[in-house]
């Protein structure tokens, strides 16, 4: 296997493989399905409970979607950590030669496909819970915006969940190291899916730019994350 | 540095001071003493702030020293990794800086708030200098953290300087984002911020000599806290063998 996974080529092929990997897990495992996305609805749930207003959940309902998506995202990167930690997967493909930057694209990549099914869910639920209805075009806004969003998040999660892998208390860490980072995030997510919505008359072309925070966000933390991820698991 | 404090022998019997910043530090008390006296009682009350404005003389220099010592730890994060040696001085410089900045911006936010309240009503604002530090802070707490998660000293080392680093990257990012959230969803929230402040003469120089002495008290206490970490480091690494060698010392009493 190593033989055939040096150089570009091998990275992609790596990053394939891991991603397929990830996904068979979950497939399998069903941790998604079964325990994270019922604990976001939940979440929804609760928010309502706290803000007890409908035309309080009305305006705040793109920022609840996202601080829900924020929550899962802990859950989902110490998940997709310790699969790798148990047995020591991550040292193994280490040592196998395997390029960490195709590990990094590949968990990523994984994470980002759960996150768009998550998020999709949370848009229902507002939309049933919180009375949130959008146009075609604010859909459009909303699917750009997520796959923004989402792939922001998962470059983040990852890059921090591959630091703090392995490490006694990271359960507990995660949380303090990624949200200050994913701050940017959920501002931008928020406002776009606000435009969206058209949360307090909020017009749609108001949304793009705020697509534009997030792309950039997406860009630079994946840059780093390829670059910085050898460094961090060569120990 | 200093000769005596090589990596190698025995940690005990070592002290972090050495001439240099002895006399450092006593620099560093007189100025102290002096700063407290001219911010405190020499120096003029302002018109518009009264009393208040003397919060100041704490709370820039504070402000300064925690961005100061975060560039530091910044730079010392990528000499670490960019050398090929990976020398371990580095990391520790890293550390001691983030440490020394934590406490300062600690108190640049808590001086700040106070003064905001007494000068504009309230502990806080939702300006991006503020919440950028805000920020700042919380990541280097979690940088802290992850310095103490554990594993051999080039594993602590090489986490906390990606960290280091990616912080670099964090910080204009969400300091951007909320200058964009503040400025299309908020109205300017202090009034009178941003004027031309005339300032006094002797305001002016005991700023300035607060700026000059937390900075040197920021070296003083780098230097001791560095020193420090490379003997927590010694006494980590020779923990084994010292017990090795008290136990073999007691096999041979026997």
């Amino acid at each position: 296997m190593s033989r055939s996974l040096q150089g570009s080529a091998g990275v992609i092929a790596t990053a394939r493989l891991i991603a397929a990997k990830d996904l068979r897990v979950e497939r399998r495992s069903r941790v998604l399905l079964n325990q994270v996305l019922p604990f976001a609805l939940i979440v929804m749930v609760m928010f309502a409970f706290a803000l007890d207003s409908d035309a309080v959940l009305e305006r705040v309902a793109p920022g609840l979607v996202w601080l829900a998506t924020l929550f899962s995202v802990l859950v989902m990167v110490s998940r997709s950590f310790a699969v790798e930690t148990a047995d020591g997967a991550l040292d193994q493909l280490r040592s196998a030669g395997v390029p960490a930057t195709g590990i990094f694209i590949g968990k990523m990549l994984a994470l980002m496909a759960q996150l768009l099914v998550l998020v999709a869910l949370l848009v229902g639920a507002a939309v049933v819970l919180y009375r949130a209805s959008f146009s075609w075009e604010g859909g459009v806004l909303l699917v750009t915006t997520a796959i923004a969003a989402t792939c922001g998040l998962a470059a983040v999660g990852t890059l921090y969940g591959g630091l703090a892998a392995g490490a006694k208390g990271r359960e507990t860490l995660l949380p303090l190291l990624l949200l200050p980072v994913v701050a940017p995030v959920l501002i931008g997510a928020t406002r776009a899916t606000e435009s969206a919505f058209g949360t307090n008359g909020i017009a749609i072309s108001e949304g793009w730019p705020w697509f534009g925070l997030l792309a950039v966000f997406a860009v630079l933390f994946s840059v780093a994350g390829a670059v910085a991820f050898g460094p961090l698991l060569d120990d | 540095m200093n000769t005596s404090m090589s990596t190698k022998g025995s940690p005990r019997d070592r002290v972090t001071g050495t001439p240099f910043t002895r006399g450092l530090g006593i620099l560093v008390l007189a100025g102290m003493a002096l700063l407290i006296v001219l911010g405190l009682f020499v120096s003029p009350a302002d018109v518009n702030q009264g009393e208040s404005v003397r919060i100041m003389y704490a709370h820039v220099p504070g402000a300064w020293l925690a961005y100061l010592a975060f560039i530091v730890t910044a730079v010392s994060s990528a000499a670490y990794l960019w050398n090929r040696t990976r020398s371990l001085t580095w990391d520790r410089i890293a550390g001691a800086s983030a440490e020394v900045g934590v406490l300062f911006m600690g108190i640049s936010l808590i001086t700040g708030s106070l003064w905001g309240r007494i000068t504009w009503g309230t502990y806080w604002t939702w300006d991006a200098r503020l919440t950028t530090t805000a920020f700042l802070f919380v990541t280097y707490i979690g940088y802290l953290a992850v310095r103490g998660l554990g594993g051999t000293h080039q594993q602590r080392a090489r986490r906390s300087a990606v960290l280091a680093l990616l912080a670099v990257l964090e910080i204009p990012l969400v300091h951007f984002s909320v200058e964009l959230w503040n400025t299309l969803h908020q109205e300017a929230s202090v009034a009178g911020r941003g004027t031309n402040v005339d300032m006094d003469g002797l305001m002016l120089f005991t700023l300035f000599l607060g700026v000059v002495v937390f900075t040197l008290m920021y070296v003083w206490l780098v230097l001791h806290r560095q020193r420090s970490l490379t003997l927590d480091d010694m006494l980590d690494d020779s923990g084994l063998d010292n017990a090795l060698t008290a136990r073999r010392a007691e096999g041979m009493k026997r």
